[in-house]
């Protein structure tokens, strides 16, 4: 073990293995002749043993351990045309557990992070209500809140897939989803404030960015668990997130979450804006798209052994890790396949299991070193199963850009190195 | 006088819900009083739109495409814009007026994007005239060529989802399973050392 590989695509993926390699070397060192009295990092005193570490003043917010220095979002200048209209990924790689730490959740914004005062923040509600309001942050704050824990999956994640493998490792493949839990008010609350009247039946979000994000909800929707939150994971929105107050639309495709949101307009229509009509509209391959796509459908991917997290100990015991979402509620099974689908062994869930949220699950298994196709397939709490990319595309063409949930596969080579591949 | 539940908040005015409410729908809804001719619209678009959209909406570098790809939404690769994929013209309008030019949203005036949207139309070919006059009164005379290109979310009638069947477990395929295809061929995840690697498809 320790070999690194020239071909590995992907800096990130490189630092990591190499670092792991260093690791294990010093390992197989202490282990070995050369110290036969023992592991200098035990027998010898180390630094961080006899010296004085930083004092309580010196992170008032804190940061993760320098060693950690890789486990970063990143971006793929190519999708896009600029890095302010474009999106950064999510280091799943390298994440356990269901909850997405605050920085590191991807950031998908159309005209940059727009940087608002909450002093300045304004929230109206107007249209068919009986009374059209503005609230200030302070007033959002005195309406009763609830807690909850969501996935917000980009719908283009994956959509880079659609044709073949392209991009090597599950950060850039998977990474455009986060889970963290949000507080705020049920937008229920806000539009029974307003008074929606009967003739209501579809909700407009607006964002207060330059690119004024707008999206059409059914107010059915709305009404039902759509929350105004302005904190995450317990502190306040990041600004990329859309400080002060964002949008949280539970299962459904990230585009409609708008941030830095503005304005909520109650009309008898939709409204048929850019995003729902030009973009997140799904091109089949008659030339007819579908719109208002919008669930997120159940989908789950191997995180580790992954194309950025190879297999660096050898043979033995190894924990086959990764996360399973779906737009229709809890995920009631995953089953993984250690050789490209043929056979199936059924996952352990771990953590809690909540609606529209990730979930995290494991295969422990006993490596002989043979190569591996490793497969996930997520089963949801409405008996929907992960299809295939060969059926999706058997039903959509390759045109469609956006939920492609399709099943992954990654090739676990002899050496531990791992690769995004499509198998017959 | 008091509302709601909670009484929390208040009454917004007129002129601020004027102020943010601009969105306008396909029946023409929220469109302002105003015209503007193709003409005019040519001149604006040179000015605050060919530098990323080209002289004639076919775009620059990665940047959008306005204008042509008729007829290839059947295609490998389809061009999809205003006048080949868009339903409605009333996103133009809206778009333009509150997301346009980029990086300078908001900058237009309500006849400036009526101009735009006439010279986007002639771009397209759906009018023919360079002198075309839009204006509120005609808007709703002009329907785009992929009106009817949409339908409704169906996924879930598709075989994959319908069949709800419980899935396979054991001896699933026949044979061994062979690669197909591999991301490290193609060589197009960002590395440390070069970022000029070029993939296929984008994100919109």
């Amino acid at each position: 073990m320790g070999k690194t590989d020239d071909r590995r695509p992907g800096g990130a993926t490189r630092r990591a293995f190499m670092t792991s390699a260093l690791a294990g070397g010093a390992a197989l060192a202490a282990t070995g002749r050369s110290w036969a009295e023992g592991d200098p990092l035990i027998t010898e005193i180390q630094d961080w043993n006899r010296y004085l570490g930083d004092g309580v003043d010196a992170a008032p917010y804190g940061m993760p351990s320098a060693f950690e220095a890789d486990v970063i979002r990143r971006d793929v200048p190519w999708l896009t045309a600029d890095p302010v209209s474009s999106v950064n990924f999510t280091p799943l790689h390298a994440l356990d557990g269901i909850i997405t730490p605050n920085g590191l959740c991807f950031e998908r914004h159309h005209a940059g992070t727009a940087l608002i005062d909450p002093a300045d923040y304004r929230l109206m509600i107007n249209g068919l209500v009986d009374t059209p309001l503005v609230f200030t942050m302070s007033d959002l704050k005195r309406f009763p809140r609830e807690n909850r824990v969501y996935f917000l999956e980009c719908a283009a994640n994956s959509g880079m897939e659609w044709r073949g493998s392209q991009l090597n490792g599950c950060q850039f493949t998977h990474g455009m989803v986060h889970c963290v839990m949000y507080t705020g008010v049920p937008l229920r609350t806000l539009l029974q404030e307003a008074g929606v009247r009967t003739s209501g039946k579809w909700l407009l979000a607006e964002g207060a960015d330059a690119s004024a994000m707008t999206r059409s909800i059914p107010l059915e929707k709305a009404l039902d668990d759509c929350l105004v939150a302005f904190a995450m994971n317990g502190e306040a929105l990041r600004p990329e997130q859309g400080y002060p107050v964002r949008l949280c639309v539970p299962g459904w495709e990230g585009n409609m979450w708008v941030k830095w949101l503005r304005r909520l307009e109650v009309g008898d229509k939709p409204w048929a804006q850019r995003e729902e009509t030009s973009k997140y509209t799904d091109l089949l391959e008659n030339g007819i798209a579908r719109r208002h796509t919008f669930l997120m459908d159940v989908k789950s991917v191997i995180t580790s052994p992954s194309p950025q997290a190879p297999v660096t100990h050898g043979k033995g015991p190894l924990v086959i890790t990764g996360l399973a979402w779906s737009g229709s509620g809890t995920i009631s099974r995953v089953d993984v396949s250690i050789d490209g689908g043929r056979n199936w062994k059924t996952a352990r869930l771990d953590g809690p299991s909540l609606p529209k949220a990730l979930h995290r699950f494991y295969l422990d298994i006993e490596w002989d070193g043979s190569e591996l196709l490793l497969q996930s397939r997520a089963m949801d709490e409405k008996g929907y199963i992960q299809p295939t990319k060969d059926e999706l595309r058997a039903a959509r063409g390759v045109n469609s850009i956006y939920h492609n949930n399709s099943i992954q596969t990654w090739q676990v080579r002899q050496d531990g190195e791992v690769e995004n591949v499509e198998v017959s | 006088p008091p509302h709601g539940t909670y009484n929390l908040g208040r009454r917004a005015t007129d002129a601020e819900v004027a102020a943010w409410d601009i969105d306008v729908r396909p029946d023409g809804t929220g469109l302002p009083v105003g015209q503007g001719n193709a003409i005019d619209g040519e001149a604006l678009f040179t000015e605050h739109c060919a530098a990323c959209h080209g002289d004639f909406g076919e775009g620059t570098g990665r940047w959008p495409v306005l204008a042509g790809g008729q007829g290839t939404l059947t295609n490998d690769r389809p061009v999809k814009t205003i006048g080949s994929y868009w339903p409605y013209l009333s996103t133009v309008y809206d778009y333009v007026r509150r997301a346009m030019p980029f990086g300078n949203a908001r900058a237009l005036n309500n006849d400036d994007v009526y101009a735009i949207t006439a010279y986007l139309l002639y771009l397209n070919d759906v009018v023919t005239e360079d002198d075309f006059t839009l204006s509120n009164e005609n808007f709703g005379d002009i329907h785009l060529p992929n009106e009817d290109g949409f339908k409704p979310d169906d996924r879930l009638e598709e075989p994959e989802y319908a069949g709800k069947a419980e899935p396979c477990m054991s001896e699933c395929k026949r044979g061994p399973v062979k690669v197909d295809m591999r991301a490290a061929v193609l060589d197009v995840t960002p590395d440390a050392d070069n970022g000029e690697e070029v993939g296929s498809g984008s994100v919109d």
